[in-house]
C-alpha cells in the first residue's frame, strides 16, 4: 500500500462513518406549535431539500394547523403524505398550503414526501 | 309550510373569548332575515341561516362589523373544478419548462459526445491536437457542459444542498454527487493536466458522462410527469363532472350564476341534456337521469316530484325544476372526491417494507458508493485506478433509484381505487384494498343483498273460474290500497302494475298479525292468512288450503282472498333474488371463497334461498348482534372475512369483519362502518371488488419486485463486482438511462391497471 492508497483508505472510511452519523443519528430540530386565540394549534413549516422544523409537538383533541411552505421546484418535495391522516397533497412550489388536521391519539406520526426519503414528526401528546 | 332559507358560513377574525362569541351572536340575531346563527370560537366560524329574500351575505358582514369582527365567506368546495384546473395549468407549465431543460441538455450532450469521441479517431485527435491542443479542446468541452450543469441540472444540486442542510438525502444527493464528482474531477483534469501526466494516469475528462447522465435523468423525469398525470386521471375525471354555472329561478326569472354562488334553497331549473348543478329534491317535472358517472348504474332512472337529483348526474329527456338541498362540499360527488382522495392518500401495508428502505436508501448507497472507490482504488494498477475508482463510484451513485421503490405502490393504489370509483366501488383506503385479496369467506347478508328485501308477489292463483282473475286482481288492489302493511304493499305493486282501475273501499279495517277486510263494490272481501278467515267463519276449500301448503313449502308468505265468504284466490308473496345473485355467487365460488349466508329466517326458509343461488353454506336464525357471531365464527376457522350487508341494520357486523362491503349503499356514500362501499345493489359489483384488489395487489407486488430486483442486480453491477470474474463493468451513461427507465417502468405498469376489464 502506497500513501496515497493508504489516505484514500482513511479518508473513504472516514467519510463513510461521516455518512452514517450525519444522517442517522444527528439532532433533528423541534418546534411545538403555538396556540392561536381562537384555540388552534398552529405550525409554519418550511419544505426547501427537508421540513423545517421537523419534528412537530403538538397537544391531542385540539385541532392543528400545519401551514407548509414550498421555497422550491425540486420535485422530490412536491408531495406531501401523512399516512396516518390519510393525506397525499400537492406542495405547489412557492405556495402555502394549508393542512387542517385533529389528532385524537397520542403518539408519533412521520409525514414524509411522496417518495419518504425526506421525513418529519408529528409528535401529538 | 316551508321557507325560503339560506345557509352561509363566515369566517369571522378577532374574537378571543366567549364573550366575543356571544357578540357577534348578538349581532347576528337581532339583523332582521337572520334565522339561526351559529358562532364557534374554536374554528372561528360563524353558521348563518338566513331567508335570501330578506337579508344578503354583504349585510350579514355588516351586521359583524357594526359589532367591531370582521368576516369572510368561505366558499364551500364548490370551485374544486376551477382548483383542478388551476392545477393542470401550473403542472402544465412545470412540464414545459422540464421538457426544455430536457431539450438543452440533450442537444449539448450531443455535442459533447461527438466531440468526445474524436478520442477514438487517432486521425481526428491528431487534428485537433494540431490545431487546439488537447487542453483546449477540453475546455471547450467544459465551456459546453457548464449550462448542462448550471441550467439543466441546477435543481439538482440545489435541492441536495437544501436536503443535506436537513440531514436529509433523497435521489438529487445522488445524482449531484454522482455527475458533481465526475464534473470536478474533469475540471482538475483540464485545469492542471500535468498533475495526473505525472503519476502516470492519462488525462481523461468526463463531460460527456456529465452532460449525457443529466440529460438521460431529465428524460426520465419528462416521461415520469406525463404517467403521473395520467395516475390521478380518474380523480380528475370525478372533479370535470362539476357543473359550472346553474340557472336558478328568482321571481318567474331564470339567472344563469357561478356554481359557487348557488346557496340551500336555491331553486334550479334543468333542461334535456343538461348537467345538474347540485343536488336537490324535484320541484316539478318529471324526466329520466344519467346517474351513471355518480354510481356506475348504466339505465337511466326516473325521476318525478320530490325524489332527490344528485350535481354532475346527466338529465336526459324532460325539463324539471328542483331546490337545491346540498352545495359545495356538502354533495355526494363533492364527498365521493373526497372519499376517494383520502384513500388515494392512505398508506398500503404492502408498502411498510418499501418506506423501511427507502428511508435509508440513499445514505447506505452513498456509503456503498465511497467503499466502491477505496477498494478499486487499492486493487488497481497506480496508472489506472484513479478512473477506475471514481467511474465505478459514479456508476453506483447513478444507477440506485429509490424513486422506484417509493412509486411501487401509491400510484398502483391510486389507479385501483380510481378504477374502482369509476364503477362505482367506493374504497375507503389502501389497506382495505390490500385486506381485499386475501378474502377466502364471504358472508352475505340475505335481505337486500341477495333479495331485493322487499316482499313481491311470486304466484297468483285463482280459485274460483267464475270470476276473471282480473277483477279478482282489481277487487283485492282496491282493499290493500288502504293497508300500510308490506304484504299489502306487494300486492298494490303487483295489480298497478297490471294496470287496474280501482274501486273505494267502504268499511276498511286492518286486523294485526290477521290481514284486513272491507266492501268493495258491493262486496265484502276479506284478504288474510288462516286466522282472518276463521275469524270471518270462512272455510276455504281443500283445494285453496292444498295450494297454500304448497306455497309455504316453498318459504312463501301466502294470503287468501275471500270474497262474500268464498275464497276466490290465494296469493303468495316471498322476498325474490335478484336476478344477479346466482351469477355472483357462481363467480366468488370460481375465485376460490366460500360463501355463506346469513339471515334471520328459519333453517327452512333460508335453504330454499340459498340453494336458489348455488349457497350451500346457511346461517339462520340470526339475531342482529348473531351477524357478528357468524363473522367471529368463520374467522375462528382461520378465514379472512368478507361480510357484505346494507352498512345499516349490519354496521357492527362489518366492522367485526376483515373486510366490511356495503351493498346498495345509492347515494349515501358516507358508510363508516364499511371498508369498501358498492353503490349498486348488485352483488357481481362484489366480485368486481375482489378482483379489482387482486390485480392491484399482483400489480404493487410486480412493482416492488421490479424495484428491489433492479437494486440489488444494479448496484453490485456498477460497483465492479463481476469484473474481476466476467470484465463486465457499467458505464454510468448506461447506468442513467437504466435509472430513467426504472421509474417510468413501474408508472407504466401502474397504469395497465387503468385497462383491466371488471
Amino acid at each position: 500500500m502506497d500513501t496515497s492508497q493508504i489516505f484514500v483508505t482513511l479518508t473513504g472510511i472516514g467519510l463513510a462513518a461521516f455518512v452514517v452519523w450525519y444522517f442517522f443519528f444527528g439532532k433533528r430540530e423541534t418546534q411545538s406549535a403555538t396556540l392561536t386565540n381562537s384555540g388552534i394549534q398552529e405550525v409554519a413549516v418550511t419544505v426547501k431539500g427537508g421540513y423545517s422544523p421537523d419534528v412537530i409537538e403538538v397537544v391531542k383533541d385540539k385541532p392543528v394547523r400545519l401551514k407548509f411552505y414550498r421555497d422550491e421546484t425540486s420535485s422530490c418535495s412536491e408531495e406531501l403524505v401523512f399516512g396516518e391522516f390519510s393525506l397525499r397533497r400537492e406542495l405547489p412550489a412557492y405556495e402555502t398550503t394549508v393542512i387542517d388536521i385533529l389528532p385524537t391519539k397520542a403518539g408519533t406520526f412521520e409525514f414524509t414526501c411522496g417518495m419518504n426519503m425526506l421525513r418529519g414528526r408529528l409528535v401529538v401528546r | 309550510m316551508k321557507t325560503d332559507q339560506s345557509t352561509v358560513t363566515l369566517e369571522i377574525n378577532g374574537m378571543h373569548c366567549a364573550s366575543c362569541v356571544a357578540a357577534v351572536e348578538n349581532a347576528l340575531a337581532t339583523t332582521p332575515g337572520v334565522q339561526k346563527a351559529a358562532v364557534n370560537l374554536a374554528s372561528e366560524k360563524a353558521t348563518i341561516a338566513f331567508a335570501p329574500q330578506r337579508v344578503n351575505v354583504e349585510m350579514l358582514k355588516t351586521a359583524i362589523a357594526n359589532a367591531g369582527y370582521s368576516a369572510t365567506e368561505i366558499k364551500h368546495d364548490t370551485n374544486r373544478a376551477a382548483q383542478a384546473e388551476a392545477t393542470e395549468t401550473r403542472k402544465h407549465a412545470e412540464y414545459d419548462a422540464l421538457k426544455h431543460r430536457f431539450v438543452v441538455a440533450a442537444l449539448l450532450a450531443v455535442v459533447i459526445m461527438l466531440l468526445s469521441m474524436t478520442m477514438l479517431f487517432p486521425s481526428v485527435e491528431h487534428f485537433f491536437h494540431e490545431m487546439l491542443g488537447m487542453q483546449a479542446l477540453n475546455y471547450v468541452l467544459l465551456a459546453l457542459t457548464l449550462p448542462v450543469l448550471l441550467y439543466s441540472g441546477r435543481e439538482y444540486y440545489v435541492s441536495a444542498y437544501n436536503s443535506f442542510l436537513h440531514r436529509a438525502a433523497t435521489m438529487d444527493t445522488l445524482i449531484a454527487v454522482g455527475t458533481g464528482a465526475a464534473f470536478a474531477y474533469s475540471v482538475v483534469v483540464t485545469v492542471a493536466p500535468a498533475l495526473f501526466e505525472q503519476h502516470g494516469i492519462r488525462a481523461e475528462v468526463y463531460y460527456d458522462t456529465t452532460a449525457t447522465i443529466i440529460a438521460l435523468i431529465l428524460l426520465g423525469k419528462v416521461l415520469e410527469a406525463r404517467a403521473k398525470g395520467q395516475t390521478s386521471a380518474a380523480i380528475k375525471k370525478l372533479v370535470g363532472l362539476q357543473a359550472k354555472t346553474a340557472r336558478i329561478l328568482v321571481g318567474g326569472q331564470e339567472n344563469e350564476i357561478a356554481i359557487d354562488q348557488v346557496v340551500v334553497g336555491n331553486v334550479v331549473v334543468v333542461r334535456p341534456g343538461e348537467k345538474i348543478a347540485t343536488d336537490g329534491e324535484i320541484l316539478e317535472g318529471v324526466s329520466s337521469v344519467d346517474e351513471s358517472m355518480l354510481t356506475g348504474e348504466s339505465f337511466p332512472i326516473e325521476k318525478t316530484q320530490g325524489m332527490a337529483v344528485f350535481g354532475g348526474t346527466v338529465n336526459k329527456t324532460g325539463r324539471f325544476t328542483f331546490r337545491a338541498t346540498k352545495v359545495g362540499s356538502d354533495t355526494v360527488l363533492a364527498q365521493i372526491v373526497r372519499l376517494v382522495e383520502e384513500a388515494q392518500g392512505s398508506k398500503a401495508p404492502i408498502q411498510r417494507l418499501a418506506d423501511k428502505i427507502s428511508g435509508v436508501f440513499v445514505p447506505v448507497v452513498v456509503v456503498i458508493a465511497i467503499l466502491t472507490f477505496v477498494v478499486w482504488f487499492n486493487l488497481m494498477p497506480a496508472d489506472t485506478r484513479l478512473p477506475f475508482a471514481l467511474v465505478n463510484f459514479v456508476a453506483v451513485l447513478i444507477i440506485a433509484c429509490p424513486c422506484a421503490l417509493g412509486l411501487a405502490t401509491p400510484t398502483a393504489i391510486m389507479v385501483g381505487t380510481g378504477k374502482g370509483a369509476e364503477h362505482g366501488i367506493l374504497i375507503r383506503n389502501a389497506e382495505s384494498l390490500e385486506k381485499a385479496h386475501q378474502i377466502s369467506a364471504i358472508l352475505l347478508d340475505k335481505t337486500g343483498t341477495i333479495t331485493k328485501g322487499e316482499p313481491t308477489v311470486t304466484d297468483f292463483v285463482p280459485m274460483d273460474k267464475t270470476i276473471p282473475r282480473e277483477q279478482i286482481i282489481q277487487i283485492a288492489v282496491s282493499l290493500e290500497k288502504n293497508s300500510e302493511h308490506p304484504l299489502a304493499a306487494a300486492i298494490v305493486h303487483y295489480g298497478t302494475r297490471e294496470g287496474t282501475q280501482l274501486f273505494p273501499a267502504q268499511s276498511f279495517e286492518a286486523i294485526e298479525g290477521k290481514g284486513a277486510y272491507g266492501i268493495v263494490d258491493g262486496k265484502r272481501v276479506a284478504i288474510g292468512n288462516a286466522k282472518l278467515l276463521a275469524t270471518e267463519n270462512i272455510v276455504p276449500t281443500s283445494e285453496a288450503t292444498q295450494a297454500a301448503e304448497r306455497l309455504i313449502a316453498e318459504a312463501k308468505t301466502t294470503v287468501f282472498v275471500a270474497i262474500d265468504g268464498r275464497v276466490v284466490a290465494v296469493i303468495a308473496v316471498a322476498d325474490v333474488v335478484r336476478e344477479t345473485s346466482r351469477e355472483a355467487v357462481a363467480a366468488l365460488q370460481a375465485l376460490g371463497i366460500e360463501v355463506v349466508m346469513l339471515t334471520g329466517d328459519n333453517q327452512k326458509t333460508a335453504e330454499h334461498i340459498a340453494a336458489q343461488v348455488g349457497i350451500t353454506r346457511v346461517f339462520a336464525d340470526a339475531l342482529p348482534q348473531g351477524k357478528i357471531n357468524a363473522v367471529k365464527q368463520l374467522q375462528a376457522e382461520g378465514k379472512t372475512v368478507a361480510m357484505v350487508g346494507d352498512g345499516i341494520n349490519d354496521a357492527p357486523a362489518l366492522a367485526q369483519a376483515d373486510v366490511g362491503i356495503a351493498i346498495g349503499a345509492g347515494t349515501d356514500v358516507a358508510m363508516e362502518a364499511a371498508s369498501i362501499t358498492l353503490m349498486r345493489s348488485d352483488l357481481r359489483d362484489v366480485v368486481k371488488a375482489v378482483e379489482l384488489s387482486r390485480q392491484t395487489m399482483a400489480n404493487i407486488k410486480q412493482n416492488l419486485f421490479f424495484a428491489f430486483i433492479y437494486n440489488v442486480l444494479g448496484i453490485p453491477l456498477a460497483a465492479g463486482l463481476l469484473y474481476p470474474f466476467t470484465g463486465w463493468l457499467l458505464s454510468p451513461m448506461i447506468a442513467a438511462a437504466a435509472m430513467a427507465m426504472s421509474s417510468v417502468s413501474v408508472l407504466t405498469n401502474a397504469l395497465r391497471l387503468r385497462s383491466v376489464k371488471l
